[in-house]
């Protein structure tokens, strides 16, 4: 399996009641009441460090973002901190981890080959290891912060994409006369190393038509979720029943599934730290009501309607109030995969097989998880449970042509 | 009350397969429907006694194919296909009756083609903005608020029946799914700020035109009447009391009676 360090780079420090005070994390958190650019450079260059020390512990992949105007994650452009994680990771001879943006969102970037640029601008300077994520994007992303129409909004994302294809391997000059894009000379420099060009990854938060459109064009898909292995049950049953309906395989390397977990020397320890932050992350970071999460428009109508008649989606949808849960209760219904290493180990092993995933991307710091305590977890998951995960799905035989091709080894590297 | 019949009329412009609903016997009274979606309503009866009512669906909505908005790419496209529907049915001029996103469409219309659109009624229209007074984003708001800046006499019959869901779960999933894509398919012409440009184009419009308000709209403020009247020249503002967004369903007593006579006075 391969396994991604991932990162959104929360706001560290909230006031206790900022779910009462304001409407939600998302665009209506105001900067001026709430924000500090010196303690958001801390946040920058904390979240970079963890990341560097999970490439130091040798996780497969580091994992950065896209969102706007929120407290939750702002990475604005994961391409600036997959650049300084390009070159870091390349000085310091960590080159055999991949780069996982995951991702720029070309809906909401005019025009689309900037991310095409930047992209390619990742492959070069970290010698091929990028892998590039292509997120439809959040509708509190796209449509608020960036005022991209709700029902433009995934035929722009289709469009940009093949327009991104077609610059990255075109051998010809061509103008691009599409329905959102309109480009007179297109020929782009620079081109990705990988060729012809770098794997691609399409995250999502269970719709139906991203399924289709990753099973369509042989895509992998990551699914965002925050609600733990057993609410996601459910929503990966359906993504390989569409998978088989399409005449693909059951290979695990077409799914990745997000998961945050906490790894201290007990299992009591692991819950006495890690229980603040754990309320912290979803009761304030994802203080995110569903209105924001799915302007009108956003989800195409077959997606509606699957969404209202299949009660699929425990959690998901946003339907339910998580303000009342209590760490305890985050933990139990597996939100969280808290504990100490040999727990953590049987649990994501349980998960990862359960649901046939053969990429998994911890989220190791999350909330109002101070850097310290984030390094610890990082080394301590690097050390005791990294090198068991990696292991699984080694023996089926499985070929993973969605990640760099000269990282597609089994890692060497088992302790730091 | 008898149900209206479904007209289709082909529309060339953007390949649309349009459906207007059609009741009654008159002058000829084309009604454009709100964000909300199509509602065949006691307001379009009550119009339908007097009048022939032609009521087309957004493209999107009520009897047309749902992915029928994905070819209509802008704003222009949309009045295009409604002139072409009034082509399709026959009428070289009607009176064109708006509400809300609907009354933003008749200003459009009446604009681009002023000789066919014989009287204008604009219920709550939105389309104009003022940075005093901004529109209520209206598609970022959660049902409790949406529902609060719809209306202000919540127990008006008509609304009290909008706001209920069919209580079969596949039927309520339907009407959900289809609450939503009103609101998008009609916000693919206004996100993100309900302005596009039709305050340059209203000095075009010659019908002579009533503009109702709900004194109590939250949603686009009373204030905007008198923006439209002073952009359109022969116009006049009634204010309803007592009513919101929908002053049609709010106070249908006040308004039929005002909205009937304007139309009777054209003819």
């Amino acid at each position: 399996m391969k396994v991604t360090s991932f990162h959104f780079m929360p706001y560290r420090d909230l006031p206790d009641d900022f779910d009462k005070r304001y409407d939600s994390a998302w665009v209506d958190a105001p900067w001026w009441e709430l924000g500090d650019g010196s303690k958001a450079g801390d946040y920058y260059n904390w979240s970079l460090d963890e990341l560097m020390l999970a490439a130091k512990m040798g996780f497969d992949g580091l994992g950065t973002n896209e969102h706007h105007q929120n407290a939750y994650g702002f990475m604005c452009n994961p391409n600036l901190f997959g650049a300084i994680l390009a070159k870091m990771t390349r000085d310091q001879g960590l080159d055999d981890v991949a780069l996982v943006q995951l991702g720029a969102t070309v809906s909401s970037t005019s025009p689309p080959i900037r991310i095409a640029e930047e992209y390619a601008v990742l492959d070069c300077i970290s010698g091929g290891r990028l892998v590039a994520g292509l997120p439809l994007g959040l509708g509190c992303d796209a449509n608020v912060s960036y005022g991209v129409t709700p029902i433009e909004q995934r035929e722009r994302w289709r469009e940009a994409i093949d327009l991104m294809l077609r610059a990255w391997t075109a051998e010809e000059f061509f103008a691009w006369n599409g329905k959102y894009f309109q480009l007179p000379k297109v020929n782009l420099w620079p081109r990705p190393v990988q060729d012809p060009h770098p794997p691609l990854l399409i995250p999502g938060a269970a719709s139906s038509s991203t399924w289709d459109y990753c099973h369509d064009r042989d895509l992998p898909y990551a699914f965002l979720s925050y609600f733990g292995g057993e609410s996601a049950e459910g929503v990966m049953d359906r993504f390989w029943e569409r998978a088989a309906a399409k005449d693909k395989d059951a290979n695990p390397y077409r799914a990745s599934f997000l998961q945050l977990v906490g790894v201290a020397e007990t299992d009591e320890e692991a819950e006495r730290l890690f229980a603040p932050h754990i309320e912290h992350f979803y009761h304030k970071a994802l203080h995110l009501p569903l209105h924001y999460l799915a302007t009108p428009g956003y989800s195409d109508y077959k997606s509606l309607i699957n969404l209202f008649s299949s009660g699929m989606l425990k959690y998901l949808d946003f339907s339910v109030d998580l303000k009342p849960l209590k760490a305890r209760d985050m933990i139990d219904e597996g939100f969280v995969v808290i504990g100490s290493p040999a727990t953590v180990r049987e649990k994501l092993e349980h998960m990862v097989r359960r649901l046939n995933v053969g990429h998994l991307m911890p989220v190791l710091q999350f909330g109002s998880m101070p850097h310290e305590l984030a390094m610890n977890n990082i080394e301590l998951f690097g050390r005791e449970v990294l090198p068991h995960l990696q292991n699984i799905w080694q023996e089926d035989g499985w070929d993973n042509p969605w990640w760099p091709k000269q990282l597609a080894k089994t890692p060497v590297r088992s302790a730091a | 009350m008898s149900a209206p019949t479904v007209e289709t009329i082909q529309v060339r412009h953007c390949n649309f397969e349009a459906k207007v609903k059609v009741k009654g016997s008159g002058s000829p009274v084309v009604y454009l429907h709100t964000a909300g979606g199509p509602r065949w309503d006691d307001f379009l009866d009550a119009l339908a006694e007097h009048h022939t009512v032609f009521a087309p669906d957004h493209p999107g909505l009520g009897e047309t194919n749902r992915d029928s908005i994905y070819d209509v790419e802008s704003l222009w496209d949309l009045i295009l296909i409604y002139d072409e529907i009034l082509d399709g049915l026959g009428l070289p001029s009607a009176d064109v009756v708006g509400s809300s996103f609907g009354g933003m469409v008749a200003c459009e219309l009446a604009a681009h083609r002023p000789e066919r659109v014989a009287k204008l009624v604009l219920i709550d229209p939105i389309g104009l903005w003022r940075e005093d007074v901004p529109v209520a984003p209206y598609m970022l708001l959660p049902q409790d608020k949406l529902v609060a800046t719809l209306f202000a006499n919540l127990e008006a019959k008509q609304v009290q029946e909008f706001l209920t869901l069919p209580d079969d779960p596949q039927q309520r999933a339907v009407a959900m799914a289809d609450s939503v894509w009103a609101m998008g398919t009609t916000g693919k012409f206004v996100w993100p700020i309900p302005d596009k440009g039709l305050s340059k184009r209203m000095h075009r419009i010659t019908a002579p035109t009533l503009i109702v308000w709900g004194k109590e709209d939250a949603l686009i403020s009373p204030v905007y009447a008198q923006e439209f009247a002073d952009r359109i020249a022969d116009s006049r503002v009634e204010i309803i009391e007592g009513a919101g967004h929908v002053p049609q369903w709010e106070q249908p007593d006040a308004v039929r009676p005002l909205v009937l006579d304007f139309l009777k006075s054209s003819s």
